[in-house]
């Protein structure tokens, strides 16, 4: 894996690979797409938003980090809940065969259904929360599409654990908590980070439908706003924002589960 | 009454058309203190009868006594050294065998068992690995603290499966003389389960042959009435080793040969004799004039499966 085509290639490919996307993307403004903006009317248009990041100018109208924030703070709350709800019901999925016969269908049914069918519910569900509806259905719908992967990959893990560190706790007669505790959780952490990863991805792509039907101010409510009022490179500055931050996000996950997976 | 014992214990596994019987008729006394090996094939249930013996399996029928008592269940009075070391990677040297400290002796203040846990790292010198996790040790040393952890739980009985086959010959010998040492210390009843005869002479006072399987059983018991201590150079030497190791290695292979069974089939040959072409018929044009002479024959032969 180790081989350069050249030096700095890991820099000046990637370079290469962006200006290719560029280059498409200006002859397609210029020729069959004319209400598409270029990248350069793009980067002028979405100046301001960059320059000042964290300018608050009006409820649907602050800087770009400033709506990341918002969207970022809400996922994590949804993101929390569907860990604390995923991960106990991915373990007594992969402990229990009768529980995992009676879930297990009802799982797989539920676990391919939109975030953008989920919501509608979530808004029917919460629709006596007065002036919080809107909050809680979204965490709902973040909570319910992005459980999935945590709950399917703890239970796989818990029942994978070895034998062998189940004859340890046996023969050691240690109690229920203990061998929970002290043999099954730390046996199956590597399989749960890797849910806990692609429950994030999940969380952050639900978030932007989240708040694009509820008209909540975050990244994904801007974008549809300003396809409302026809800045349509506001839109392009969105995408680019939500592609990033996924990005970084799954990179930061994966060196915490990277820790994980030699334990 | 001996200290440890099996009357009849049989053992299969599987549903009843693919079952298969592991273990049959075995019975074994252990008494307090003394050290026993199995030998016996790879496949042969030396496995199954550890875990019988640690209670991890119930037998099907027979009964296994610990001590008058019948084995219900794992626990901690019988401290067993797996064949894989079954450490906790996640767990340093210290977890792991503080873990089965903490469990066995939670009476004890936690500084007496901090002592005690390190205690029994050194008697298996793995003093400076003791901030150490699993994969950052050898075999050898993995195994050694599998050792500690087993004694550390300070067992009635100490059960050893095939402890040292997955290692070099090198550390093996390391190994063989550390267990040596320890059991000469502190004389723990041990059961040793081995494919290695010269590693029970080495180490046992008697020597039980496990047949080959399935339905494996125990041999008669072959007392190593050499002196201790005994010497690896002596093992390749000494008359009374050949002989004793001779005795091992023939009982097992003649089990083996036994357990090609032989058994009687009724052969039904096939009914037709061929024609005795010297007999001219006399009559060839007529019907059935040259019937063949017919015999029916059914022939015993003795077979090997």
């Amino acid at each position: 894996m180790n081989e350069r085509a050249f030096r700095l290639d890991w820099l000046l490919l990637p370079l290469l690979g962006a200006a290719a996307v560029l280059v498409l993307w200006y002859f397609s403004a210029h020729t069959w797409s004319k209400e598409l903006p270029d990248p350069l009317k793009t980067w002028e248009a979405s100046k301001l938003y960059i320059l000042e990041p964290f300018a608050k100018r009006g409820e649907l109208d602050q800087g770009i980090l400033r709506f990341t924030w918002i969207s970022l703070v809400l996922v994590a709350k949804g993101y929390a809940l569907a860990l604390i709800l995923g991960t106990p019901l991915g373990f007594v999925l992969g402990l229990s065969k009768t529980f995992a016969k009676c879930f297990d269908p009802i799982i797989q049914v539920l676990r391919p259904v939109s975030p953008l069918a989920w919501l509608p519910l979530g808004l029917v569900l919460f629709s006596g929360a007065k002036g919080q509806t809107s909050e809680l259905a979204a965490l709902f719908t973040i909570a319910i599409c992005s459980m999935w992967p945590t709950v399917l990959n703890t239970a796989v893990g818990v029942r994978s654990v070895p034998q062998d560190y189940l004859n340890v706790a046996k023969v050691l007669k240690l109690s229920r908590a203990k061998t929970l505790f002290k043999v099954l959780l730390p046996a199956t952490l590597p399989y749960m980070f890797t849910g806990f990863r692609l429950s994030l991805g999940i969380a952050w792509l639900v978030i932007v439908a989240a708040e694009m039907l509820t008209g909540r101010p975050g990244v994904g409510g801007f974008l549809w706003q300003e396809y409302n009022s026809l800045i349509y490179e506001h839109i392009i500055l969105s995408i680019l924002t939500i592609g990033l931050v996924g990005f970084v996000l799954d990179r930061l996950m994966s060196v915490v589960e990277s820790r994980f997976r030699t334990a | 009454m001996a200290f440890l014992e099996f009357h009849a214990v049989s053992k299969g596994f599987g549903a009843k058309g693919s079952r298969s019987e592991i273990l049959t008729d075995v019975n074994l006394s252990v008494e307090r203190g003394e050290f026993v090996a199995i030998v016996g094939y790879s496949g042969s249930g030396k496995t199954t009868l550890m875990s019988l013996l640690a209670g991890l399996l119930q037998a099907d029928h027979g009964t296994a006594l610990l001590d008058g008592r019948p084995i219900a269940g794992p626990g901690p009075d019988r401290g067993i050294v797996f064949q894989n070391y079954s450490l906790l990677p996640w767990l340093t040297v210290r977890e792991n065998i503080a873990l089965a400290v903490d469990a066995v002796f939670p009476a004890w203040s936690a500084a007496k068992r901090a002592e005690h846990v390190g205690k029994y790292i050194g008697m298996v010198n793995l003093t400076p690995a003791t901030d150490k996790r699993p994969s950052e040790l050898s075999g050898g040393m993995r195994q050694r603290v599998s050792v500690a952890r087993a004694l550390a739980m300070n067992p009635q009985v100490l059960l050893l499966d095939e402890p040292l086959s997955a290692l070099d010959a090198l550390t093996r010998a390391t190994l063989q003389d550390e267990i040596m040492r320890i059991w000469s210390e502190d004389r723990k009843t041990v059961v040793l389960v081995t494919n290695d005869p010269d590693e029970a002479l080495l180490l046992a006072d008697r020597v039980i042959p496990l047949t080959a399987g399935p339905q494996a059983t125990l041999g008669p018991s072959i007392v190593v009435d050499v002196p201790r201590p005994r010497s690896r150079e002596a093992l390749q030497h000494d008359p009374r080793f050949k002989r004793l190791r001779s005795r091992i290695v023939d009982y097992l292979l003649e089990s083996g040969e036994r357990r090609k069974q032989t058994l009687t089939r009724t052969l039904v040959l096939p009914d037709i004799e061929p024609e005795d072409i010297t007999h001219k018929p006399r009559r060839p044009w007529m019907l059935g004039a040259r019937q063949p002479v017919r015999r029916r024959e059914i022939k015993r032969e003795e077979v090997e499966v």
